[in-house]
């Protein structure tokens, strides 16, 4: 089976609005993918309710074939699904070294081993220099490549990354991307939630697009930007008129 | 840690010449409760200190430790160390049923949650003709001995009782913070939606918590009941007791393993020599100690008083 996640027709209302309407895509094992969109499209929406902070009111998504769409977001951890957060959710009180121990934790019970599982991922993520450094005292690029190696150190097959180039400088989403690669290189399967679209652009193998709460487009990024309701999502009704009649 | 290790057996050492020095009654009661409430201190550091929930009710586990007790060996002749067992087990059932619902609710909402709750464990009882409602429970008096968890020509064996149980609570204390549990608990006080996309079952392991702190400050309640033999819901179930607990181990230093020992140090002998020398006029001036030594240590040490002794052994 080569599909890890599916995305099977979800629906999300809040009350009267309808923020995801009967969305549908596959993930396949191993790739990178982009889900973008203007603001308000229903993207965190479609995000939470795959990390199971909502429960989908309509679909399922599966993972591995079997349902999570009730799943708690700590049960998906457990399962495999690991996950950061659009404002980074970084335990401020801990150190660097501990921050990443409790993702370690999961799968090494004992300190010991936790420990030793946490410092390899920290030196993956380039915190060997900073392990005993207050995680508040971390720049925000760190603190959100932080969230990733904790979430890494739980051992994940498919990491959601929510806006994590959001706020970043143009060097340091450079050495985001790098790191994305990185993550896809060791097996992982990624899905980014991403308003900055050279960030997603240049590394998606497959870009979903949601506008209005609804998938408007799905393919690979040069598929998907020369798509006229994506132009028209993104550029408004009269950027797409001025754009047809100069090509017409 | 050598250093701290050190300085740790010098104070227990202390505490056990203690009673030979002072052979008087007075200064040994009043180091048994500065023990007492150290050890409760300790249990609720585990739930409000370490976990982040700050409970109002730990008053209704003391009160459901002394009274299982009490009422187990005044009906039924059961000896008072069943007892203490089995008011661990009533204290963690509580802890369950009440924690269950409870820690659905977030910060300000759950503290407010456990007030209401220690009141009605305490109306409860009140009520209770069984448990002697609000006449309270004399517990027979036996024959002196260690079996029968009472003394009552010396309070002597008393104090090694408490302070084998503060040792208790200091251990319990330090493996939580030395396991898994203890980093949990930690990250979910800091931050618990970070806790739960880690895998973590908040709910459950704030159960945890919340049973350690019961089981802890049950004990107590039945060292109580066996150490005063007459208990009632005011002095067993009392809202004041929750919040004494709560400034002991603020005073001390949240989610510090001696924070509440230090806690219990200072609070206790001021409550105490304002009681025995002011009498009853004297009622609350303790409080408003209190009241001035937090104010000076939330603008000056927000770490809480272990801050100063960490700082200066460090």
């Amino acid at each position: 089976m080569n599909e890890i996640l599916v995305i099977d027709n979800v629906t999300k209302r809040f009350g009267g609005l309808i923020a995801n309407s009967n969305i549908s895509f596959a993930v396949e094992r191993g790739k990178i993918i982009g889900l973008i969109g203007p603001n308000g499209a229903g993207k965190t929406t479609l995000f939470n309710c795959i990390s199971c902070y909502y429960s989908a009111d309509g679909g399922k998504i599966l993972y591995e074939g079997k349902d999570i769409t009730r799943e708690t977001p700590d049960g998906i951890c457990r399962m495999g699904i690991g996950q950061t957060f659009q404002i980074v959710r970084i335990f401020r009180e801990m150190t660097v070294l501990e921050n990443i121990m409790i993702g370690a934790f999961l799968r090494n019970p004992g300190r010991k081993k936790a420990e030793e599982k946490a410092s390899e991922v920290a030196a993956l993520f380039g915190f060997s220099e900073k392990l005993d450094l207050k995680a508040s005292s971390l720049t925000i690029s760190e603190q959100k490549r932080l969230e990733v190696a904790r979430a890494m150190a739980t051992g994940p097959k498919v990491l959601l990354l929510d806006e994590m180039m959001a706020g970043l400088n143009i060097h340091e989403i450079r050495e985001a991307i790098d790191l994305v690669l990185k993550l896809r290189e060791s097996g992982i399967t990624l899905i980014l939630v991403e308003h900055v679209m050279e960030g997603v652009m240049p590394i998606a193998d497959k870009v979903v697009v949601l506008d209005d709460g609804e998938k408007i487009a799905e393919g690979t990024p040069d598929e998907v930007v020369y798509n006229d309701r994506v132009i028209q999502a993104y550029f408004g009704d009269k950027y797409h008129a001025k754009r047809r009649k100069n090509t017409a | 840690m050598k250093k701290g290790l050190v300085i740790l057996l010098v104070f227990f050492a202390a505490l056990v010449i203690y009673p030979f020095i002072f052979k008087n009654p007075f200064p040994r009661h009043l180091l048994i409760m500065i023990m007492l409430y150290g050890t409760m201190g300790i249990g609720w550091n585990i739930i409000g200190g370490y976990a982040g929930q700050v409970s109002f009710g730990n008053a209704a586990f003391f009160g459901v430790g002394a009274y299982t007790t009490a009422i187990l060996l005044s009906k039924y002749g059961i000896n008072p160390w069943i007892g203490m067992l089995l008011g661990c087990f009533f204290s963690s059932l509580v802890a369950v049923i009440v924690g269950y619902p409870c820690f659905r609710l977030r910060g300000h909402y759950f503290a407010i949650a456990t007030i209401a709750v220690g009141e009605i464990v305490q109306i409860l009882f009140t009520n209770w003709e069984y448990a002697g409602a609000a006449v309270g429970i004399y517990i027979p008096i036996l024959e002196e001995s260690f079996f029968n968890f009472q003394f009552h020509t010396t309070k002597l064996p008393y104090y090694y009782i408490v302070l084998a149980m503060l040792a208790f609570a200091l251990l319990v204390c330090y493996a939580v913070e030395k396991s898994r549990l203890g980093y949990y608990f930690r990250a979910i006080k800091d931050d618990p939606e970070g806790a739960r996309s880690l895998g973590i079952n908040i709910q459950n392991y704030k159960l945890v918590a919340f049973i350690l702190s019961a089981i802890l400050t049950s004990v107590c309640g039945t060292f109580y009941a066996m150490y005063v033999l007459y208990i009632h819901p005011a002095n067993t179930i009392d809202l004041w007791l929750s919040i004494h607990l709560c400034i002991i181990a603020l005073i001390g230093g949240l989610g510090k393993i001696f924070g509440p020992v230090i806690g219990a140090f200072i609070f206790i002998p001021l409550t105490e020599f304002t009681r025995v020398y002011l009498g009853s006029e004297g009622q609350g001036i303790d409080l408003i100690i209190y009241a001035l030594i937090i104010i000076l240590l939330a603008t000056l040490r927000p770490q809480g008083l272990w801050g100063i002794f960490a700082k200066s052994s460090s």
